[in-house]
């Protein structure tokens, strides 16, 4: 702003404090202005997010993805044909939607997943997705490799996939298991308990503390991953989120009339399950991590970490093949990279 | 609130929130061309737009107005409106970076114009001027403002200007420029890359000190500033303008400006693409180039100590508009538009350094088949090469060397061995001689034996003559004596 420098001048002592020493004068530079003009380019920008639905039909995937954006963006409600039939294979479906709130506009990709898990042999059915997932790294390095490139590059890239464990109330099946042992190894996932308005509270209790236990000893690193946590702060905070993994939530876009209030829920006639509330399920939260706050950690964590695995990864293979030919030895191409 | 577009192409904007009655999502919008009012109710096949005039009701389809994707209404607040205060957050944990190039000739103030800028000493003392050349001097400061961390990196030119020959002056610079964009280059084409924790050294702005002559740019300038409008943001400053009067400096600006021009120099244009900055932008590029004036020292005017340069006949004050630029250059430089500096920067002058020195490497975007890698790959097999011919050489500077040792010590048992021989050969004559001489000895020795036995033997007789008639003999032999 081009306000003059001394309306906002802070206390001197809180300056000479904070810059540790007397480097800074008392008079305003206007350095902070640059989140200002962050701001500004982020919202002239916009954002983008994709978000992938894996789970066996009937677990309430679209329902959930509209009840989270507020607005009918699951390919279901868009193409509503009459009647789905389960693909004999896993297919990935995507649909892309432009939703504004308060001036920031983001551009929200849906992938769904239909098959997952509906056949009687459900051997590798992981892999279709896994190659999904894998082809959207590619295309981005393709991008990213270029002579000419563009100037924002199209992230395509999955940035989350929430994974959507049936409420038996026991533990988790060997296909839970087998999927997110395998994906959470390249791309963020967000396990939770579907239509959880079966489950007591103390089911449910119960059945999220087995999910957490048989997660550990699978060695399954759902998000928010221990290891990328940045600083006390972080890791305190995503240990609290860590505790209550996986997230039991259920789904609606139906309004009802509640104490005078219109709220999003399930009416069944032994009461009205409030889907905001957290006191009936934990949609709020899951809600809150992935948009309110954490939106923006997914993302980083997709491209500065699996996004540059998958990259070591190719450009690695690619050497030892180039190396061959070249009759270089393999520790060669390793001793300048450290 | 969104826009519906017609397949007739005209254009309506809603007009009140969205409302949930039962089965659906309405709301009234109103159309651009004609004014009319309708109501849009959102289906499967898009929106559908209803006249709501008493006269009879007629539908369309309409569908929203914007590129590709699909654009939902939104029935309550989601909360992705936070994105942006993350991406700030995260940021501000980061820390930011920022890098200026000073470009002047010795002497125009650029040292305290830096210091003036950020409201600190950053040097010590004056900076040395004895090297030959153009020498570039980076220093890197952190600075703190609220809660925002800045790591500064100021580059100046050091004797810029002073040389009798001046054609290579630019050359230095422009190596400086280049190497940062290298670095970045190479960090970037690494196999296990830390791009986000990478501290950024490409100059981000390029501030050129013109001299305050009042007539016009020197050629110097010229040349300097066309070798670098391709690299880095340039933004040219009148420097030690309190010695230009205001009517001077009007025509100054003009006739540098007209220079700048009629040579095809790309001066940094500040943006004005973005409505909430765009008017103040384009004020000041008409300001271009800024007339500063720098001062660390603070004089008290009124009653408020300000920046200012004190003369006998008035006192130049730093940030009075009406004094010097001083204030523009500030706001546009830090407060407006320091994104956007690192934005260009990064988009468009490390992107052309990028693509001239991958095409001169001799790769080229055609063949798709071959080219994930083809980048990657050849870089890397180029830089394997290059270690393997390094191995090669090392292992024929290994062979060499080994050879030579083997021959010295060859050299050498060769010597040791002709030695030994010597000292064989000299033994033996050594033993000959000996030999010889012992034979000789042994024959002296029979000699003297010989001679002992002959001498007993003839005393033997001598004394038996005598005894026999010893007389005569005796006399016979004295006789024979005498």
């Amino acid at each position: 702003s081009t306000d003059s420098f001394s309306s906002e001048l802070p206390a001197p002592e809180e300056l000479l404090e904070k810059a540790g020493g007397p480097m800074l004068d008392f008079s305003y530079v206007g350095i902070d202005a640059i989140l200002e003009q962050m701001r500004r380019k982020a919202m002239k920008q916009g954002f983008e997010l994709n978000i992938m639905v894996v789970g066996q039909s009937g677990l309430g995937k679209s329902t959930l993805m509209n009840t989270l954006f507020k607005s009918k963006v699951s390919r279901k409600s868009v193409l509503a044909t009459a009647q789905e039939k389960i693909p004999k294979t896993v297919e990935i479906k995507s649909i892309s939607h432009d939703i504004e709130e308060k001036g920031v506009r983001m551009k929200l990709t849906v992938i769904d997943t239909p098959g997952f898990g509906d056949q009687i042999n459900n051997e590798n059915c992981w892999q279709p997705i896994m190659k999904f997932i894998n082809d959207q790294y590619e295309a981005y390095l393709q991008e990213e490799i270029n002579i000419n490139r563009k100037k924002r590059i199209p992230d395509s890239r999955v940035h989350c996939c929430i994974y959507f464990i049936p409420p038996t109330g026991h533990c988790l099946r060997p296909l839970d298991v087998e999927f997110m042992r395998r994906l959470s190894k390249v791309v963020n996932i967000v396990p939770v308990i579907a239509k959880a308005d079966t489950l007591t509270l103390e089911e449910r209790d119960f059945f999220k503390k087995k999910i957490r236990e048989e997660l550990r000893a699978n060695g399954i690193d759902v998000y928010p991953q221990k290891e990328f946590d940045e600083d006390a702060e972080d890791r305190m905070i995503n240990e609290k989120i860590r505790e209550m993994i996986p997230f039991a939530v259920v789904g609606s876009d139906q309004e009802y009339q509640v104490n005078g209030r219109r709220l999003l829920g399930r009416k069944t006639k032994w009461g009205t399950i409030e889907v905001e509330n957290i006191a009936h399920c934990e949609f709020a939260y899951l809600r809150d991590l992935l948009i309110r706050t954490h939106m923006q950690n997914i993302k980083d964590i997709t491209s500065s970490i699996h996004y540059e695995m998958y990259r070591v990864r190719r450009l690695n293979e690619n050497n030892t093949m180039v190396a061959h030919a070249n009759g270089i030895p393999e520790h060669h191409l390793t001793a300048h990279e450290m | 609130m969104c826009r519906l577009l017609t397949a007739d192409h005209r254009l309506y904007h809603q007009t009140e929130p969205w409302r949930h009655p039962e089965g659906g999502c309405t709301a009234i919008f109103r159309c651009n061309v004609n004014g009319a009012a309708s109501f849009a109710k959102q289906s499967s096949r898009g929106f559908v737009l209803r006249l709501t005039a008493a006269t009879m009701a007629s539908t369309e389809i309409a569908r929203q107005a914007g590129e590709g994707a699909r654009g939902v209404p939104l029935s309550g607040h989601v909360g992705f409106d936070s994105m942006p205060d993350q991406l700030v957050n995260k940021s501000v944990n980061h820390g930011f970076c920022f890098n200026i190039l000073c470009v002047g000739e010795t002497g125009l103030g650029k040292s305290t114009l830096m210091d003036t800028l950020f409201n600190t000493k950053f040097e010590g003392e004056p900076t040395q001027h004895n090297q030959p050349g153009v020498t570039l001097k980076s220093n890197t400061y952190e600075l703190q403002e609220s809660n925002v961390r800045l790591k500064l990196t100021v580059v100046n030119t050091v004797g810029f200007g002073d040389q009798i020959n001046k054609e290579d002056s630019y050359k230095s610079i422009v190596e400086f420029i280049d190497a940062q964009f290298e670095a970045y280059l190479q960090e970037e084409l690494k196999i296990k890359r830390t791009l986000h924790s990478y501290h950024d050294t490409r100059i981000h702005a390029c501030l050129y000190f013109i001299a305050p002559t009042g007539h016009s740019l020197k050629s110097l300038d010229l040349v300097t500033m066309k070798k670098l409008d391709s690299k880095v943001n340039i933004i040219p400053i009148i420097a030690k303008s309190d010695a230009i009067s205001k009517s001077e400096l009007a025509k100054f600006k003009i006739k540098i400006t007209s220079e700048l021009v009629s040579n095809g120099v790309q001066i940094y244009q500040f943006p004005t693409d973005d409505e909430s900055v765009a008017e103040i932008n384009s004020t000041m590029n008409s300001h271009l180039p800024f007339a500063v004036v720098g001062s660390t020292e603070e004089v008290k005017i009124g009653n408020k100590m300000v920046k200012a340069r004190q003369y006998p006949w008035g006192t130049v004050q730093v940030e009075n508009e009406t004094h010097c630029d001083f204030v523009k250059l500030r706001e546009m430089l830090i407060r407006v538009n320091m994104e956007d500096l690192r934005e260009q920067t990064h988009t468009r002058h490390y992107e052309l350094y990028r693509r001239c020195k991958l095409e001169e490497m001799g790769f080229k975007d055609t063949d798709p088949d071959s080219k994930p890698f083809s980048l990657q790959e050849t870089y890397e097999a180029k830089r394997n090469e290059f270690m393997g011919e390094l191995q090669k050489k090392e292992e024929e500077m290994r062979q060499m060397f080994v050879q030579r040792v083997k021959e010295k010590e060859a050299e050498l048992k060769e010597a040791e061995k002709e030695l030994h021989e010597k000292f064989d050969r000299l033994k033996k004559l050594h033993q000959d001689e000996k030999k010889k001489l012992e034979e000789k000895k042994k024959s002296l020795d029979d000699e003297v034996n010989t001679f002992k036995q002959k001498k007993t033997a003839a005393e033997l007789l001598q004394n038996q003559a005598q005894q026999a008639g010893g007389s005569t003999t005796l006399k016979r032999d004295k006789e024979r004596k005498n």
